[in-house]
């Protein structure tokens, strides 16, 4: 049997401390940034879904013509300069110089023709670009050329949208991939290059720094300017917990957190060591969103009325607590932002019980029952559906709350069938600021064809919603966003809950922060 | 003996059949639909059914599923409908973490829970008894997360003894940065296993201890440690190996919560992810790659049954 002696209770010792002091490490040559990103990079390719973590994938590893800066102004980013015919209908671009990908080619013109058909042909806005272009042209290897074959007042806003679906520049070979099937070939222009090899889907995703990338001269002014790789590597790691996630960022062992839970925001707020604040200053939209195609809401004035008792504060107050973090927003474009107005808005802004069980009343609305969708995976969208059963039961509807989690809902919520075949009456999500900013959001479609679940027809919001991608003035673009807005109140399209924020957080060593309402990674260091 | 395992090798394949065809219907059945999930928010039905079309959804359920068997039967899991990439793949990089906490596990919960059991037994009506008792109790009422929670604030935040989260491989980073990611992960997961093992030991060499065997090597002067362990653990062995094996089923359950909370990349997080998303591929081929687990763990459950007791002969 062994004896411990005095040697063996030393060597014990030394091996315990060892394992609690952890290994003395050789000094780091490379800079890291570790982020915490809010969902788990899947899916690789930023035109198969619209997925916003693709989305941020597809900012690190590619490049776009044109990019937004923090106004919502398109500006040019792999485009060096740009020619407009007289009648509008002629584009010339000329790409800047040195542009490449991470395998050393250059970036051309064919790969641009080609990266626009596919991102065309699955996203709203490039599909509304694509209706109105009659070719594209390659006139030499960094000069193409749009030849439109009807009037189109947003081209650069297209091809410099900021969110999902964003028109990145692939190389020629992958954008011909099939639009419906993911690309398998991560190459791209951009500052960083995806490290394929240390990916592990669901937990961690790597990039490097493209020593090749040639940034504009501009400052950063959110996706536009000057795009510099300021670390070696951006380090991912995707944590299902945010109570875990909030101790490593804590604990020194990451270095930026992108979306901590609201709740979460006192406890990080006090730390010495953490900055937590608003980098998004567009924030979110909650919306509950009617179904137009079953009864009740196959009426109008039932929709109304169900708006007219949603008050804003208590969906905030119950989904998302801190008043720091919320607003009143009655503008279906986010407040502070260009298009913001107040046309129509009285019924969103109403908030009151008896006016809007008067108008109930007054609708004709007979008692059938509504099916409300809660998602119970997601509390803020749970939060919501209960405050919203709460409202329309207090104002004399019948309410079903169904649970189930987001994939259910999603599935369902494609479904056109009555209720007792699948069918829905309401469901709850939101939108970031960024993709419900002007009339072109599917969000606002009038088209049930064409448009968003809930399917609202109304051919004159569809029409104004045209008046504005045809506009070429500031002010026409105002006006039409204005009858645009007026009408989707007018005919109770969905109600909008209020305008939020989610913090960021990250150690106070962690410099450079872009402020825009996608996260990029360029431009910031770690000290 | 050659024989049995041949047989009980053998009998894994219908029963693989069954739970094939039992996930691959459950599954299908199941409200919630891949192809709405990877579309999104500014999904048309036409891109739902396009997305449906290009995965082979909407192909008749007998269709897809004989599919699926010829590519099991070429030892194929598929392909995610998320990543694009190969089952096997993802399995075989969440496998290690999973692997590697499931043995520390195992090793940690056997090398406590059974000396513990056994002084319960032993001191039965003791002090030591009511402690043990107690702590079975507490261990195996306390959820894992909240133990997991606990752990990391007492012994990683306000300490700083250890990382809070992570997996270190041993492989390729080292023994110490393993261990010190391993510990916290695998004393929590213990907890409430140490609990029921402690708890059936005690009340195996409770049993054994009786006796008339045990009896007899003490009035012929064995001292109490010989007596213990050659012949009260020894005979109580077998239904503590039979629990132990239970518990290994219980573990994958629990694996699940621990990598959440400590954020490790293993086959349990895999299997949640997937779950959550309708990745159809990765959760039939981890619930058969479970199955066949538990198949196996069962039949060395009952080999072991040998080492113990010469009487069982198969």
């Amino acid at each position: 049997m062994l004896r411990w002696t005095r040697r063996h209770v030393l060597a014990a010792a030394a091996v315990f401390a060892s394992v609690i002091a952890g290994p003395v490490l050789p000094a780091q040559a490379e800079s890291v940034l570790r982020v915490i990103p809010h969902a788990d990079l899947k899916n690789l390719d930023p035109i198969w879904t619209t997925a916003y973590i693709s989305r941020n994938h597809g900012y690190l590893i590619y490049d776009t013509l044109f990019a937004m800066n923090e106004k919502f102004e398109p500006q040019p980013q792999m485009v060096d300069s740009h020619e407009v015919s007289d009648d509008n209908m002629t584009w010339t671009f000329k790409l800047r110089d040195g542009l490449k990908f991470h395998d050393g080619a250059d970036v051309t013109s064919e790969d641009v023709i080609a990266s626009l058909k596919r991102w065309g042909a699955r996203d709203g806005m490039g599909q509304q670009l694509m209706g109105a272009m009659g070719e594209m042209v390659a006139v030499d290897a960094s000069t193409f050329q749009f030849k439109l074959s009807k009037p189109y007042g947003l081209v650069l806003e297209s091809i410099g949208k900021i969110s999902s679906n964003v028109p990145f520049i692939m190389p020629k070979r992958v954008a011909e991939t099939d639009p419906f099937k993911q690309i398998e070939d991560n190459t791209g222009s951009g500052p960083f290059v995806f490290v394929k090899e240390e990916w592990v889907p669901g937990s961690k995703v790597v990039y490097k720094k493209f020593a090749d990338y040639k940034p504009r001269s501009e400052a950063p002014d959110a996706a536009s300017g000057g795009k510099i790789a300021k670390v070696d590597r951006v380090e991912w790691t995707y944590f299902p917990d945010q109570t875990t996630a909030m101790n490593a960022l804590i604990n020194g062992e990451v270095d930026f957190f992108e979306q901590p839970a609201n709740d979460l925001a006192p406890l990080l707020e006090a730390n010495e060591n953490l900055v937590v604040e608003i980098n998004d200053p567009l924030g979110s939209i909650g919306f509950s969103r009617f179904n137009h195609l079953l009864p009740p809401f196959d009426n109008a004035e039932v929709r109304r009325a169900a708006i007219m008792a949603m008050k804003q504060e208590d969906y905030m107050q119950a989904a998302v607590g801190d008043q720091k973090y919320w607003k009143t927003c009655y503008s279906v474009y986010p407040c502070g932002t260009p298009l913001q107005n107040d046309k129509g808005s009285d019924v969103m802004a109403t908030g009151d019980l008896d006016k809007a069980k008067a108008a109930l009343s007054a609708s004709g609305y007979d008692g059938t029952p509504v099916v409300i969708m809660q998602p119970t995976d997601i509390p803020l969208l749970s939060a919501f559906s209960l405050v919203t059963a709460e409202k329309l039961r207090n104002i004399g509807m019948k309410v079903d709350v169904q649970a189930m989690d987001w994939s259910t809902l999603t599935s369902r919520r494609a479904k056109r069938d009555p209720v007792a075949d699948g069918g829905w009456n309401i469901f709850h999500t939101w939108w970031i600021g960024a993709d419900v900013i002007d009339p072109m959001s599917i969000a606002f479609s009038g088209d049930p064809e064409k448009g968003w679940f809930g399917w609202p027809k109304d051919n004159e919001l569809e029409e104004a919603r045209s008046t504005y991608a045809n506009a070429t003035s500031a002010e026409e673009k105002k006006a039409a966003a204005e009858k645009v807005q007026e009408r989707l109140w007018t005919i109770g399209a969905s109600a909008e809950l209020g305008q939020f924020y989610n913090p960021v957080a990250y150690r106070n060593n962690v410099k450079g922060l872009i402020k825009s309402p996608v996260q990029f990674f360029w431009n910031i260091s770690v000290e | 003996m050659v024989f049995y395992i041949l047989k009980r090798i053998l009998a894994t394949v219908p029963v693989m059949g069954v739970v094939a065809l039992f996930v691959f219907l459950m599954l299908r059945l199941s409200p919630g639909d891949p192809a709405a999930v990877i579309a999104g928010d500014y999904a048309t039905a036409e891109d739902i059914i396009r997305i449906r079309e290009t995965l082979g959804l909407n192909d008749p359920i007998i269709v897809q599923f004989t599919r699926w068997i010829g590519q099991l039967l070429r030892g194929d899991l598929g392909i995610s409908i998320f990543t694009n990439l190969p089952v096997t793949t993802l399995i075989v990089q969440r496998l290690e973490p999973t692997i590697m906490l499931t043995l520390t596990t195992i090793i940690f919960t056997i090398v406590v829970a059974v000396p513990l059991g056994t002084l319960a037994a032993w001191k039965q009506g003791s002090l030591i008894d009511r402690a043990v008792m107690l702590f079975s109790v507490a261990g195996f009422s306390v959820p894992v997360f909240v133990l997991g929670y606990i752990l990391i604030y007492v012994i990683s935040i306000k300490l700083g003894w250890l990382p809070v989260q992570g997996y270190k491989s041993m492989f390729t980073d080292g023994v110490i940065p393993f261990f010190r990611h391993i510990i916290l992960p695998t004393v929590t997961l213990s907890v409430i296993f140490i609990a029921l093992i402690a708890r059936m030991t005690r009340a195996s060499v409770m049993e054994v201890l009786q006796e008339d065997y045990v009896r007899t090597a003490r009035a012929k002067g064995q001292s109490e440690f010989k007596v213990l362990m050659k012949h009260a653990v020894r005979n109580a062995a077998v239904p503590i190996v039979t629990v132990i094996g239970l518990g290994i089923a219980l573990l994958i359950g629990g694996v699940v919560v621990t990598e959440s909370v400590y954020n490790i990349p293993g086959l349990g997080r895999l299997v949640l992810d997937a779950v959550l998303k309708r990745d159809y591929p990765i959760i039939q081929g981890l619930i058969l790659l479970f199955s066949f687990v538990y198949i196996l763990i069962n039949l060395l459950i009952d080999l072991s049954y040998t080492l113990f007791d010469p009487r069982i002969k198969y």
